[in-house]
């Protein structure tokens, strides 16, 4: 248990400050092209760590920018979603009543809803740049922190503390916020951590159908989206960014679940 | 114009699009001293697009995949041949009358459509009848408008009237006919079973479609020339073009467009030359930037030049295509006789390029390498459509040799549509980079004439010239060929001085076909021409039902 | 049950009418319109025939009416005509729709009997080696972009070992060959898409009926039953299953819209003439007609999902039958 934690959190690090400080990791612009024929795909060298893509771009250069793209999207994405989904939640939760049965009507709707048609819908539209790509996916991916936080406050909204704030007269917002929200936000964190991994999942798969981040800006999903047409040729162009998204992912669901065991072990090993 | 990524910007593409006029020209050619009878029908030949084919009517027919199976499967009065001439084919000869304003057609008298009816006169009054009808909503109809009257004289003679001349009409009239006795009581033919179940006079009759997989067409051994050598035609649907190539490697269809990069990278190994044959010739189209004239740094004349001169097109086709391009000066076919050679062909001159700046009053004052003019910075935005891998190359090559002359540009790269909507349609941006297909008619009416700069017109960059004006109208108006040729020769000189658009490339078209299939001989009209003369030798033979 | 029902199927209405209506407004607010991006710049498209287009699918009145008549056909399943070829939406929907839910119910069969064995393989022998095995294997079951696994996969088996056909569903020389040889073929090309859409699901839903089946083995009706001598087998498969197969049900139904959406990608990837693929062509043509389509049929196939599974589980558990008999 305390080695998936270790491995998810290491990961986790690293990739963030490949992403932080990308500037000095890149061995190269990542947007810099070299058009002879000689520096287009070229396989993993020395000079190259992971070879070149069909315009000559150091495609490690590109993987470590790729990282920034690809983390913040995850994180931007899951804290609108956040935002979101712990209002709704706490507001249906706490009231309960009228407000809580139009709240998880609409919560049915979403949930119903082929998510990522409706992503892929308003991108197109909308047009896709990394912007739109991270609301998107943070206003379609709320439902399950609302179900999470909402179920928390039916039971927290019912505790002694809770009605003893009341008859002092605090605000209703106060008692959601400062009073039950704290002691809610354990579920919160596990399922957080666990969107996160599948924020960079959806981004990658809409960069694969051409409505991701945008080239030249690189992200993991677009190198490899850019790739796959070389694959019988240039295998790094889709090894290489797959890995990474795999491995992040990965990082993200262990760290997740590692939470969950810990603030409940009587979970433990539950999916 | 393979070198796309996605599906979705290759279905937009502005050059696709114009190829189902050169796919309606698609029939085969007389000749190669085969007669009726010696003809065998064999294999199969399965080909793949990333889009599947919308209706299959010619009228209507305005993708590429629809234009590929339309002219399979019908024919036009007239076709063009391997040298892009114009001749007859469900017509057998024509005349030409009171300078254009009358064509006579004699029809051919041994051609049925595939249900055995007689093909007659009536058909043909029919489709263009049909076509002129604003109600049907044929979105060919602006190559129609100036017919006055269709006549048909007896079951094989029909004689056009037009308003004024014409001189695109001879190619326009290619436009596939459709069988009268079929369609005649439908109220919206779109809508007709034959739509999707064609029934022409072409060397293939339509065999089954599977929504969204396939179509399969067969050979017509009644054809009136001869049967075709090839006993059917399967058209794939395969949306990724990744998953395209590995099937033509492994051999699960028989041809597809190479790109550039799979051309040169690929294509070039002992195992893919043993089993695929590659072509090459040049693609009847063009990519360019365009300089909007409502912008007040780009009217002015010497500064458009000057951007001109400063771009070196053949390193752009080196870096963006892998050389598989021709440097274009002016905006015909460069193969056709009314493409101008005398143009200067590089006009690639970083000297003469600054010489002219400076007259126009740009200078770097300040040193920091960016040229100034009335205390402003030479900035410029140029912009493209996304998905369109070639030109965010171009875009980026530019952006470079420009800079080498003191100008700072920002490349804008924008979604297909909002770019139509926001950029073109609002006439809102500096300098576009987008492509034209060019037909075989020279007529460039709805691109160059200052007619065509109101709101949805073509000419979006608002050029207006009045001597290019006259030209194109008397060039519409001109059938005698070498005057023809005269005017247009204009018009090509007159545009490339003024430089409303740096003319960039002609890109090479660069077909795969499996080695079984024999009888291939590219020529000006690339391979297609001749389709229903393809053979492949009994012992190579891979579909044998 | 009835009343219970009735009442679940009614909610699916509003439902649809609300998702719907979102879609409608975000794809005619935003920039761009279906004639330009159908006609392009292609100049031998005369400009009447821009407006003509216009007029015929009325896309020149409000957005609220066109809503508002677009609505009004729809209970009428009407959904219009296509702007790409003229059909009828429905139709072009009900020509593409077997094929999706040929490879959609494929791969339900395929999690359910792969992930179901997982599980209770893994919840008897926790802690085993194949217990983890399979943990590991779960994780990078979550986490793999299921589209680079499917890539992955047409590249290795497909191409290089030709070992499954590279793309497609049915060979265009099927109807040539015999009959069996014919639905072999269909299942040859089903493998790997199917490999490909089920992985995602495998992974989630052996976890679940693993925990499910760890916490049923922990309920007194299963020591009650050890205790009574029964067999091990028979105290696994007959008592300790059937319980922890109640939660599984209603997960099955909750893995259908993502079944749904996968379809979108992998359908693409796979020239699979399925309605997701329809569904991604429409979006990048801006076919207003067949986007709001195939976004009615597949949510709504979706609830249907859900609500099957939600009868399966009132008909499972008598609890939750008294519970709506009483409302």
């Amino acid at each position: 248990m305390k080695t998936r934690l270790f491995f998810g959190i290491t990961i986790i690090i690293v990739m963030a400050l490949m992403a932080v400080f990308a500037p000095f990791i890149a061995s190269n612009d990542p947007e810099a092209m070299d058009l002879s024929a000689e520096s287009r795909l070229q396989p993993p060298s020395a000079e190259h760590l992971l070879g070149t893509d069909n315009l000559g771009r150091d495609v490690f250069s590109r993987m470590v920018y790729g990282a920034r793209v690809s983390l913040s999207v995850g994180f931007i994405a899951v804290g609108i979603s956040l935002g979101i989904g712990v209002f709704l939640g706490a507001v249906s939760g706490y009231y309960g009543g009228r407000v809580d049965a139009v709240i998880m009507r609409f919560v049915e709707v979403m949930y119903c809803f082929p998510t990522l048609f409706l992503i892929m819908i308003v991108i197109a539209f909308l047009g896709p740049d990394i912007v739109n790509v991270m609301v998107v996916i943070g206003i379609t991916s709320w439902t399950g922190l609302c179900r999470l936080v909402r179920a928390e406050f039916l039971t927290l909204r019912e505790r002694d503390f809770v009605h003893a704030a009341r008859v002092q007269g605090v605000s209703d917002m106060r008692v959601i916020f400062r009073h039950i929200l704290p002691n809610a936000m354990g579920p919160v964190y596990v399922s957080v951590t666990l969107s996160v991994g599948a924020a960079i999942l959806v981004e990658s798969a809409l960069s694969f159908l051409g409505l991701g981040v945008q080239i030249p800006t690189p992200s993991w999903g677009n190198i490899l989206s850019a790739g796959k047409n070389y694959i019988d040729y240039a295998w790094w162009l889709t090894l290489f960014p797959g890995l990474a998204i795999l491995i992040a992912v990965l990082s993200f669901n262990l760290v997740g679940e590692s939470l969950r065991d810990m603030l409940d072990p009587r979970l433990s090993g539950r999916g | 114009m393979g070198s796309r990524n996605r599906v979705y910007a290759l279905k937009r593409s502005l050059l696709v699009h114009k190829t189902v006029i050169f796919f309606l020209c698609f029939l085969p050619v007389h000749g190669y001293g085969y007669s009726r009878g010696e003809h065998v029908s064999r294999d199969a030949y399965v080909s793949a697009g990333i889009g599947e084919a919308r209706i299959l009517l010619p009228l209507f027919a305005d993708d590429v995949s629809s234009g590929t199976i339309c002219g399979l499967v019908y024919n036009g009065l007239t076709r063009t041949d391997k040298d892009l001439k114009i001749t007859g084919d469900l017509a057998e000869r024509w005349e030409v009358l009171d300078h254009g304003l009358t064509i006579v057609f004699y029809l051919r008298r041994d051609v049925r459509w595939h249900d055995g009816a007689p093909f007659t006169a009536e058909d043909v009054r029919f489709t263009f009848e049909t076509i002129l009808d604003p109600g049907t909503g044929c979105p060919y109809i602006s190559g129609f408008t100036d017919i006055e009257k269709i006549r048909v004289i007896d079951p094989y003679t029909i004689r056009f009237e037009y308003k004024r001349p014409y001189a695109p009409a001879l190619l326009k009239l290619g436009m596939g006919v459709i069988p009268e006795h079929l369609f005649r009581d439908e109220k919206d033919i779109r809508k007709s079973v034959y739509a999707r179940a064609p029934v022409g006079t072409g060397p293939y009759r339509f065999s089954r479609w599977e929504t969204g997989q396939y179509i399969v067409l067969e050979a017509n051994q009644d054809y009136f020339e001869h049967p075709p050598g090839i006993k059917r035609y399967v058209f794939r649907v395969i949306p990724d073009q990744a998953v395209e190539f590995l099937e033509l490697i492994s051999g699960g269809i028989d041809s597809m467009q190479l790109n550039p990069y799979q051309y040169r990278y690929r294509s070039d190994t002992p195992e893919f030359k043993e089993r695929i044959n590659r072509y090459l010739y040049l693609a009847p189209s063009y990519t360019y930037i365009g300089y909007n004239f409502k912008d007040p740094i780009l009217k002015d004349k010497k500064v458009r030049q000057a951007l001109s001169h400063a771009i070196n097109k053949r390193e752009i086709i080196d870096a963006v295509l892998l050389g598989l391009g021709e440097v274009c000066t002016g905006p015909f076919r460069r193969e056709s006789a009314y493409y101008d050679d005398s143009v200067s062909l590089s006009g690639y001159n970083p000297e003469k390029a600054a010489a002219l700046l400076r007259e126009a009053g740009w200078k770097d004052a300040d040193g920091n390498g960016i040229l100034e003019k009335d205390g402003r910075e030479f900035r410029l935005r140029l912009a493209t459509n996304q998905g369109n891998q070639t030109r965010e190359d171009v875009a980026a090559v530019v952006q470079r040799q420009w800079a080498a002359l003191g100008i700072k540009t920002e490349i804008q790269v924008i979604a297909w549509a909002a770019f139509l909507d926001q950029f073109i349609g609002r006439r809102d941006f500096q300098a576009v980079i987008l492509g034209w297909s060019l037909p075989i008619d020279p007529d460039c009416y709805s691109v160059w004439h200052s007619d065509s700069m109101r709101k949805g017109g073509l000419n979006f960059i608002s050029y207006s010239n009045e001597r290019v004006d006259r030209l194109i109208e008397e060039g519409r108006r001109e059938f005698v060929p070498a005057k023809r040729r005269e005017i247009y020769h204009e018009i090509h000189r007159c545009i490339a001085e003024q430089a409303p658009y740096t003319f960039l490339f002609f890109n090479y078209s660069t077909p795969a076909v499996n080695r079984r299939f024999k009888g291939i001989r590219p020529e000006p009209a690339g391979i297609a021409y001749n389709f229903i003369d393809w053979y492949v030798p009994e012992r190579e033979v891979k579909y044998k039902f | 049950m009835g009343k219970y029902i009735l009442k679940r199927l009614l909610l699916i209405i509003p439902m649809l009418i609300g998702i719907s209506f979102i879609l409608f407004v975000v794809m005619h607010i935003a920039p761009g319109d279906p004639t330009s991006v159908k006609y392009g710049l292609n100049p031998d498209i005369s400009e009447s025939a821009r407006s003509n287009f216009n007029k015929i699918y009325g896309l020149d009145r409000p957005v609220l009416v066109q809503y508002a008549t677009w609505l009004r056909r729809f209970f009428f399943l009407d959904f219009g005509d296509s702007f790409m070829d003229g059909r009828p939406v429905i139709s072009k929907i009900m020509s593409r729709l077997p094929a999706t839910l040929l490879l959609q119910a494929s791969s339900f069969l395929v999690i359910f009997c792969v992930a179901l064995p997982i599980g209770i393989i893994s919840a008897v022998r926790r802690g085993g080696l194949f217990d983890r095995t399979m943990t590991v294997a779960v994780f990078i079951g979550y986490a793999l972009p299921a589209f680079w696994l499917a890539l992955l996969l047409i590249f290795f088996l497909g191409f290089k070992l030709q070992l499954f056909p590279v793309s497609g569903m049915v060979p265009w020389y099927a109807v040539y060959i015999g009959g069996f040889a014919r639905a072999g073929d269909l299942l040859w090309h089903l493998v790997l898409p199917v490999f490909a859409t089920a992985f995602g699901g495998v992974a989630a839903l052996s976890r679940y009926s693993r925990s499910s089946m760890i916490e049923a083995m922990g309920q007194n009706y299963v020591l009650t039953a050890r205790a009574k001598g029964l067999s091990e087998r028979r105290v696994i498969l007959v008592h300790a299953l059937r319980n922890a197969l109640l939660p599984i049900i209603t997960i099955m139904g909750l893995t259908l819209p993502g079944l749904i959406s996968g379809s979108f990608i992998f359908e693409t990837i796979f020239a699979w003439p399925g309605m997701g693929r329809l569904g991604y062509e429409a979006i990048m043509n801006y076919d207003y007609p067949v986007v709001m389509g195939v976004a009615v049929i597949s949510t709504f196939l979706t609830l249907l999902g859900i609500f099957l599974s939600d009868i399966a589980y009132a008909a499972a558990d008598p609890r939750i039958r008294y519970e709506t008999r009483r409302t």
